[in-house]
């Protein structure tokens, strides 16, 4: 009786068991593109926007979670929940939002908000199933916050895409990031202007299914 | 005045990742900027944001740091041996780390095997 009863639980557990949801992050530093990108993919596929976009560095200070987004590609199927994440700094200064026009209270209602939302992004990433790692292509690559973000994503064996966005931009490098990041895919795109977006999504299942 | 600290290997590696990382902390928030020998690991780094971030007020900004790997890219077979035979003895003792408060440090560039290093108070700039 009891070997049934456990036949029984494990079979009814298997059937109505959730099936595991894939979590895609999108993580970088800040002013990246990652909201731009979280919006594109969203609007694509869902008709509906992530997050707001600004200028104005650490627009997004909380994790924004889309939901069953299933993106089609060739005959095949994907879907996940969208995390976006806020930009992962090493540092925060409440003046830098005080030149960006905001004024005293809110730059620094802003700047503790931040520092709120780095330590977030870092919490999350052992939830990531894979992470969008999304970067400036007019920028640097080898800073050491986006060392630190692929070398914390290969530890914990975490598949990766690199994004190089803002390929809009004539100082845009993508080689740069390619060059720095030699073991990863890049995909150079205009996450704004929607440039290389079938490529990238075509990359995204190579990258989920890894 | 700007201040240099040098954190030998020996003086953090039998450190904990949580002692290491306080240790650096604290000596930044002196308003120093430390040179350590050696290289932290991608869990130590992210955990060091992590702590820098909760730390963050009006008067501390954050930090800025760079590392500095010695390890030549372009070389020769039996250099490759050595290099390996190398970091399986030194580990994370290769190479070196600079971290400093973002309120000194403007900006760290790699160039790729110096550190130029530029300071808040501007024309400063020191090459290691």
């Amino acid at each position: 009786m009891g070997l049934f009863s456990n036949f029984l639980k494990r079979f009814l557990k298997t059937l109505f068991k959730k099936k595991k949801e894939v979590k895609l992050g999108l993580y970088g530093p800040p002013n990246g593109g990652k909201t731009t990108l979280a919006n594109k993919i969203s609007m694509d596929w869902v008709g509906e926007k992530v997050g707001k976009v600004s200028g104005v560095p650490h627009e997004t200070r909380e994790i924004q979670v889309k939901e069953q987004i299933t993106v089609k590609s060739k005959g095949k199927e994907l879907t996940f929940n969208l995390v976006d994440t806020p930009g992962i700094a090493t540092k925060i200064d409440y003046e830098d939002f005080l030149k960006a026009g905001l004024k005293e209270k809110e730059a620094k209602q802003r700047a503790k908000e931040a520092t709120k939302g780095v330590v977030d992004a870092i919490k999350w990433l052992d939830d990531m199933d894979a992470v969008v790692v999304v970067l400036d292509s007019t920028k640097d690559p080898y800073s050491q916050v986006n060392i630190t973000i692929i070398g914390n994503l290969e530890a914990r064996k975490i598949p990766v895409l690199i994004v190089a966005n803002k390929i809009d931009l004539k100082k845009a490098d993508v080689k740069k990031i390619q060059a720095a990041f030699p073991q990863y895919d890049v995909i150079g795109i205009s996450a704004k202007y929607g440039k290389h977006i079938n490529e990238f999504y075509e990359a995204l299942f190579k990258v989920v299914n890894r | 005045m700007l201040t240099l600290q040098f954190i030998p290997y020996a003086e953090i590696s039998n450190l904990s990742s949580e002692k290491k990382i306080q240790k650096l902390l604290r000596v930044v928030r002196e308003e120093k900027i430390v040179l350590v020998e050696g290289r932290l690991g991608s869990s130590e780094k992210s955990e060091l944001i992590r702590k820098t971030m909760e730390e963050i007020d009006d008067k501390f900004k954050g930090i800025e740091i760079e590392e500095l790997d010695i390890e030549k890219k372009d070389k020769a077979f039996f250099d490759k041996i050595r290099t390996l035979f190398i970091n399986l003895i030194l580990g994370k003792r290769k190479g070196l780390t600079i971290v400093g408060p973002a309120t000194i440090i403007k900006e760290i560039k790699k160039d790729p095997d110096k550190i130029l290093l530029f300071t808040e108070e501007g024309r400063r700039k020191k090459k290691k």
